[in-house]
């Protein structure tokens, strides 16, 4: 019972580095990534839906970084084989991407308009921030409709 | 004995071929909805919020007219988006108003037989990858404001492409049986006393047509209305549409998600639901909040 025990701890052990191992780092820093413009888009869109006053001062700031992330070079985090259907349950990147690799960088290019437009709009007053926040949520959705799996 | 026999096998075989034939006939709208048709005086702007309400604009826009299109483009209903299934591939028609190419030349009442029966003018009956199932329970003075609005749209000339499905799902009289299982004018949840949750329930079960989607399907394809909106795999394509309403959102964190397509995590929406939020977007503040209303009382059903 004892060394049955000791087996399966053991073994366990050695399986949880494998899996963590099995995690891509290029999926993992596209997470991150998509996690970075969510946490910046929140101090924006909480002002814009007045769940928060607005504050100049965090909306430049949040702008900025979004201006930033989008210029992050973040091209190298898409290379072939990590799409929905190579590694199922790790991402839902969908193998269109890579099908249309030309269309994927165009929409990556309209984010970075959209986010150039928000920063210099963000820090004027509330109306500005709102009448930007369409074209980062257009950006934003003009690739997870095409690109991204549903959950 | 055994001729005998053969001739009461052969009358019965029959028998059950014509009561077949006859119960899957493509049926036509009762007097009283033609009635009302003819009685209600079309209001061409109402049929607008209709439009965006029922999501015509999700299937019969051209595939390359993203949710993020101008309006004016959204309004262009060409035909074409392939929706791949178990059953096959769908390929939404050309609905826009071009005499030949579209449905410019149908009357009202063809096209309020196609919206809430799922019968074509030439009498055959229509896949239920078009959600007439939902659109039965529609009121007829909707039908008749949405085709008012219709045909105020531009007309398109692109041809409208076959489906591809395999035997015995490309057979349209069978859809006669599909009908007698899941066409039901009836609402599936109970009348709400609440003023607000009632026109939720006419938007969400009647028009939004959101369970074609987020309620899982039986082997035939109909919805399993016991599970009403708890989410099951993509009808269309890879992954799983999640339960409604999500786990944790408020009414109003709902509202705004369907106006804005944002999360309450600033998220952004994606995939299919990408395109409804482009047309429920266009609807009326208060409709949306009366979805919103709707889906979050389905917590406290006794289903869940």
């Amino acid at each position: 019972m004892h060394r049955t025990l000791t087996a399966f701890l053991a073994t366990a052990c050695l399986a949880l580095p494998g899996a963590a191992l099995a995690q891509d780092a290029n999926v993992t820093a596209r997470k991150a990534l998509m996690g970075l413009y969510a946490y910046n888009l929140g101090v924006l869109g909480g002002m814009a839906q007045g769940q928060v006053p607005y504050d100049a001062d965090q909306a430049r700031a949040a702008a900025t970084s979004l201006y930033h992330l989008s210029r992050s070079g973040s091209a190298r985090m898409w290379p072939a084989g990590t799409d929905a259907a190579s590694m199922p349950g790790q991402t839902r990147a969908l193998p269109a991407i890579w099908e249309n690799m030309a269309d994927f960088g165009a929409r990556a290019g309209a984010l970075r308009d959209a986010t150039e437009v928000m920063m210099n709009a963000a820090g004027t007053d509330l109306a500005s921030l709102q009448g930007a926040m369409g074209g980062i949520g257009g950006a934003c959705g003009a690739c997870h409709q095409t690109f991204r799996q549903a959950q | 004995m055994l001729r005998r026999l053969a001739l009461t096998a052969l009358a019965l075989g029959a028998a059950g071929l014509a009561g077949a034939w006859v119960l899957t006939r493509p049926a036509s709208l009762p007097p009283a909805t033609l009635a009302a048709l003819a009685a209600h005086p079309a209001d061409a702007a109402r049929g607008e919020a209709v439009f965006w309400a029922a999501g015509c604009a999700s299937c019969h826009t051209a595939p390359d007219v993203p949710a993020t299109a101008p309006v004016g483009e959204r309004l262009v209903l060409a035909g074409g988006r392939r929706f791949a299934t178990p059953f096959g591939t769908f390929t939404a028609p050309n609905v826009s108003m071009h005499p030949g190419a579209g449905i410019g030349g149908w009357t009202r009442e063809q096209f309020a037989t196609a919206v809430l029966l799922g019968v074509s003018p030439g009498g055959t009956h229509y896949f239920p990858a078009f959600p007439y199932a939902t659109y039965a329970r529609a009121t007829p003075q909707d039908v008749a404001d949405l085709w008012a609005f219709w045909q105020t749209l531009p007309a398109a000339a692109s041809p409208s492409q076959p489906h591809d499905l395999g035997f015995p799902f490309n057979q349209r009289r069978a859809v006669g049986f599909w009908k007698l299982l899941n066409l039901d004018t009836e609402f599936v949840t109970t009348a709400p006393a609440d003023a607000q949750i009632a026109p939720g329930r006419y938007l969400v079960e009647a028009l939004g047509h959101c369970a074609e989607c987020h309620t899982p399907r039986d082997a035939l394809g109909g919805l399993r209305t016991a599970s009403w909106l708890s989410g099951g795999p993509n009808p269309a394509g890879q992954g799983r549409i999640p339960s409604l309403p999500p786990q944790g959102w408020s009414a109003e964190d709902i509202a705004n998600y369907l106006q804005s397509g944002f999360t309450p995590s600033f998220d952004v929406v994606g995939g299919e639901m990408a395109d409804v939020v482009a047309n429920i977007g266009r609807i009326a503040p208060e409709d949306r909040a009366a979805i919103a209303a709707y889906l979050v009382a389905l917590r406290s059903s006794p289903s869940r």
